[in-house]
């Protein structure tokens, strides 16, 4: 400290030290805050436990009458069981390669939508998510071009497999995770 | 504001900012350049805790209110779904219920504060009504949220302190009534508080504005008690304060930590974990620790006085030592803001400090338990007698009485006076 | 500095005291004293004893749930981290051991084995059922129990083993009641529940009175603070962050202020 020049280098230093403590103090005290108060102030919102554990429902499907549909509610939305007819399958199997399929990466063929989580392939047994994939409205079942499903909200038409095949909605309607735990029922999630 | 602003926009957006909203000049004003006595001590970063203490309150409370369903049939519950089943569930509400607690001790150091060092004193008056205003709302929010996890407590708190309107003569029934949304405490009563624990805390901030702008006409008293007279008493706020009161915020914090995280249920009672049941009350009725003072003042007396009731003296009593200190400002008649140098007040004021600690003791237990032979409820009567005579007879006449002690030139002589003690450390701090 | 540093600690220790204080001093009621047992999950790295949590349970399902109900306690918390963490398909068995009320394809009540998210069934209707069966008395909900009285676990203990205790001479116990120095009133209407060997441990831990007593008391604290163990943890991440900052802030405040005299 007694030369000016000696005074003058520690000064700097000084300021590098004091640079180096304040933005590592405000480092360390955002990270931390981060993870420990903003993290929980936002997970919260997460869905709870109880909302997980109730993530599976089981169905009997020994009721649906040939070329009819029951809708159950899962995790709030709604879920379309299908009992096809032949004629559903073949119409369904025959478009395939048809041109106008606008999904062709959401399980584009008929024999992919039928199969559940397992591996088994029931083809009268179609299991869809009653979500339009456009705006997420509810499309109504036995209506539209394609014989399929109609969403009423903006015009998409779904043919017998509920795949997209006019209208606004981007893709296929989504197969929900299931699978046949008996013969006449299914676990959906 | 009080002082000239100095404010210089630097670049387009901020003069332009500057000319429709000056925003940027309020907060630079207030909180960059704002003078601030260069002599603070530590107990006056609790307004900074305080500033805190509210937004987490807030936050946290919004974040519950999410999860929670204000019904007799599913409060209960709701809170145990928190507890149990929302992810950090248990952190929000544990870190809600001791917030609430953490709020009120860091409120009271503030208030003990401004009281040791006449922070009351003109030209503050009014900034010490708002700070009264602020606990006010404080204790009627405090209450309405205790009463949402509709436990035992919650339940049998809601009746008695309702209650507390049956003594008001003529009226007090209805006034009852209406506030319970019937006879008795129930699913109406239940709703409307949580309706009013929601709104209250945002009238706080307002209350809490308007406190920072009347803080900022005159500036932060300080322990001298003396007025700034120029730059050489003052350091802008920041960067002094604000590193001095983030690192007091982050203390406070660890300490906070310290219950929310390894005695979450230290300063709750445990039969708020039974659901309310309006056919048994509990055996010991005991408010949370922050009103226990108030309410040995509530039940301190117990005798008639002419034709008013014990009943409704006890609630004129508890309510008179909250307005009391409404009119601090004028009860006080010294010239001298500092206790530091008015020995006998702060020997008063230390009494007065016991004194309330006495009756925060005196609340928590019941009235016939003995203490070298004396009853709590004799202890309680005597306590409550001192808290009254501290405002009304020992503040104006000791005010009017006692000879200062020699106040310093100012604030900047005052600390070169203890800088020596200042200096030496300083190099310390450096070698 | 050092010594208005000292100053403010003691402040905040005093008003820390306080509030422990009052605290501590609603529970010397006059009452007696809880034996005291050593918990696993006291202190700050406090954590269950999952075998203790697997022989807690099986005494309440042999012993308590004969007459208390643990509404706030669903099966599937039965795998939960922390808890007693059952895997999966035995947590599922154990549900399936109870029957819920459901309802058939027809709509007709039927009663379904339990499922991971049904709670544990209360063993009556409703309450009046249970005043009525036990005498007034109705059995209190266990799930909250240990947090529900002061120094839960051992209030647990203490009055499960405080049966054996002799009755004093100058106590009349009631009629349908019996002399427990635990219970508030020395006079509890709940017969004495544990007598060792009520329960056969799946672990082959000798079952006596104690034994059994402190594995309920473990699984009921468990009950009522299944977070206990995440809350830890985060309490010590979270402590040692925050001495860390305030250190750290410590050294900003005397970077700040060593240029100048206050």
């Amino acid at each position: 400290m007694a030369e000016t020049h000696a005074h003058a280098t520690e000064a700097g230093d000084d300021t590098t030290r004091r640079d180096i403590l304040y933005i590592g103090t405000a480092t360390f005290a955002a990270v931390g805050l981060a993870r420990g108060v903003v993290w929980p102030l936002i997970h919260q919102m997460n869905p709870a436990e109880n909302v997980k554990a109730l993530a599976s429902i089981e169905v009997d499907i020994s009721q649906i009458p040939v070329g009819q549909q029951i809708k159950i509610l899962w995790q709030g939305k709604a879920v379309f069981v299908r009992h096809r007819t032949a004629n559903d399958i073949a119409k369904a199997r025959a478009d395939d390669t048809a041109a106008d399929l606008k999904d062709t990466s959401n399980r584009p063929t008929d024999a992919e939508r039928v199969v559940d989580d397992k591996g088994t392939s029931r083809p009268e047994i179609l299991v869809l998510l009653g979500v339009c994939t456009h705006l997420g409205c509810v499309p109504l079942a036995d209506r539209g071009d394609y014989d399929g499903w109609f969403c009423p909200c903006h015009g998409s038409h779904y043919d017998t497999a509920g795949r997209i095949r006019k209208g606004p909605a981007p893709a296929n309607l989504v197969i929900p995770p299931y699978e046949f735990i008996e013969e006449f029922k299914i676990k959906i999630g | 504001m009080a002082h000239q602003s100095n404010y210089n926009p630097s670049n387009g957006f901020t003069k332009w900012m500057d000319e429709r909203l000056p925003i940027i000049r309020l907060g630079y004003d207030s909180f960059v350049e704002f003078p601030n006595p260069r002599n603070l001590n530590y107990w006056w970063t609790f307004g900074a805790v305080l500033a805190v203490a509210l937004i987490w309150q807030i936050v946290t409370g919004i974040v519950l209110a999410m999860h929670y369903t204000p019904t007799v049939e599913g409060a209960y519950a709701s809170i145990e779904h928190i507890m149990r089943d929302v992810n950090y569930g248990w952190f929000l509400r544990y870190g809600h219920a001791n917030g609430g607690a953490m709020f009120f001790l860091a409120v009271y150091i503030h208030m003990f504060r401004g009281l040791y060092y006449g922070s009351y004193k003109a030209p503050r008056e009014v900034l010490w009504i708002l700070g009264m205003l602020i606990y006010f709302l404080m204790m009627a929010t405090g209450f309405l949220g205790y009463v949402l996890p509709w436990g035992q407590m919650s339940f049998w708190a809601a009746t008695v302190i309702t209650n507390f309107f049956d003594a008001i003569p003529w009226v007090g029934g209805s006034i009852k009534t209406l506030l319970l949304g019937g006879p008795a405490v129930a699913e109406p009563t239940l709703n409307r508080f949580y309706s009013l624990h929601y709104l209250l805390p945002f009238i706080i901030v307002g209350v809490v504005i308007l406190h920072i702008w009347a803080l900022h006409i005159p500036g932060s008293a300080n322990p001298t008690g003396i007025e700034k007279k120029g730059p050489q008493d003052t350091l802008p706020f920041h960067p002094y304060f604000t590193v001095k009161d983030l690192f007091a915020v982050a203390v406070f914090a660890t300490f906070f930590a310290w219950f929310l995280y390894f005695q979450p249920n230290a300063m709750g009672h445990p039969d708020n974990y039974i659901e309310a049941n309006p056919l048994q009350t509990p055996p010991h009725i005991v408010p949370e620790w922050y009103y226990l003072p108030f309410y040995a003042i509530l039940r301190s007396i117990t005798f008639d006085i002419f034709f008013l009731k014990a009943q409704l003296l006890g609630v004129i009593a508890m309510f008179g030592s909250i307005v009391i200190l409404f009119f601090l400002p004028w009860l006080d008649r010294s010239k001298v803001r500092s206790m530091r140098y008015r020995p006998v007040m702060r020997f008063f004021f230390i009494l007065f400090v016991l004194d309330c600690f006495i009756l925060g003791w005196v609340g928590a237990n019941s009235p016939d338990v003995t203490v070298l032979g004396i009853e709590a409820k004799n202890i309680g009567l005597f306590s409550t007698f001192y808290y009254f005579a501290f405002f009304m007879i020992i503040m104006p006449v000791v005010g009017m009485m006692e000879t200062p002690k020699p106040l310093p030139e100012g604030i900047h002589e005052s600390v070169l006076a203890r800088s020596g003690k200042g200096a030496s450390k300083h190099a310390d701090g450096d070698a | 500095m050092k010594m208005k540093k000292a100053k403010i600690l003691t402040a905040l220790g005093l008003v820390g005291s306080l509030a422990l204080g009052t605290g501590s001093a609603l529970a010397s009621g006059g009452e007696v004293h809880l034996k005291h047992e050593h918990w696993s999950f006291d202190g700050y790295t406090g954590s269950y004893d999952q075998a203790a949590l697997r022989r807690g349970l099986q005494v309440y399902r042999d012993v308590c749930s004969a007459c208390h109900s643990l509404d706030y306690v669903a099966f599937r918390n039965l795998s939960d981290e922390g808890g007693p963490s059952f895997p999966e398909k035995m947590m599922k068995a154990i549900a399936a051991e109870y029957e819920m009320p459901g309802i058939d394809d027809e709509g007709e009540p039927i009663m379904r084995p339990g499922a991971s998210p049904d709670y544990f069934p209360s063993p009556y209707a409703n309450t009046t059922q249970a005043e009525a069966m036990n005498g007034g008395a109705m059995p209190p909900d266990l799930s909250l129990m240990a947090k529900a009285r002061r120094d839960g676990p051992n209030y647990i203990f203490s009055l499960l083993t405080g049966y054996e205790e002799e009755v004093p001479h100058d106590v009349e116990v009631l009629e349908d009641l019996n002399y427990n120095p635990y219970f508030p009133g020395g006079q509890i209407a709940m017969a004495q529940p544990l007598y060792g060997d009520d329960v056969e441990y799946a672990d082959g831990t000798e079952a006596t009175i104690e034994q059994e007593a402190r594995d309920v008391a473990h699984f009921l604290m468990w009950a009522a603070e299944p977070r206990l163990e995440e809350r830890k943890t985060g309490g010590r991440k979270a402590l040692l962050f925050l001495i860390i900052l305030s250190g750290l802030m410590f050294l900003c405040y005397r970077m700040v202020w060593s240029d100048v005299d206050h």
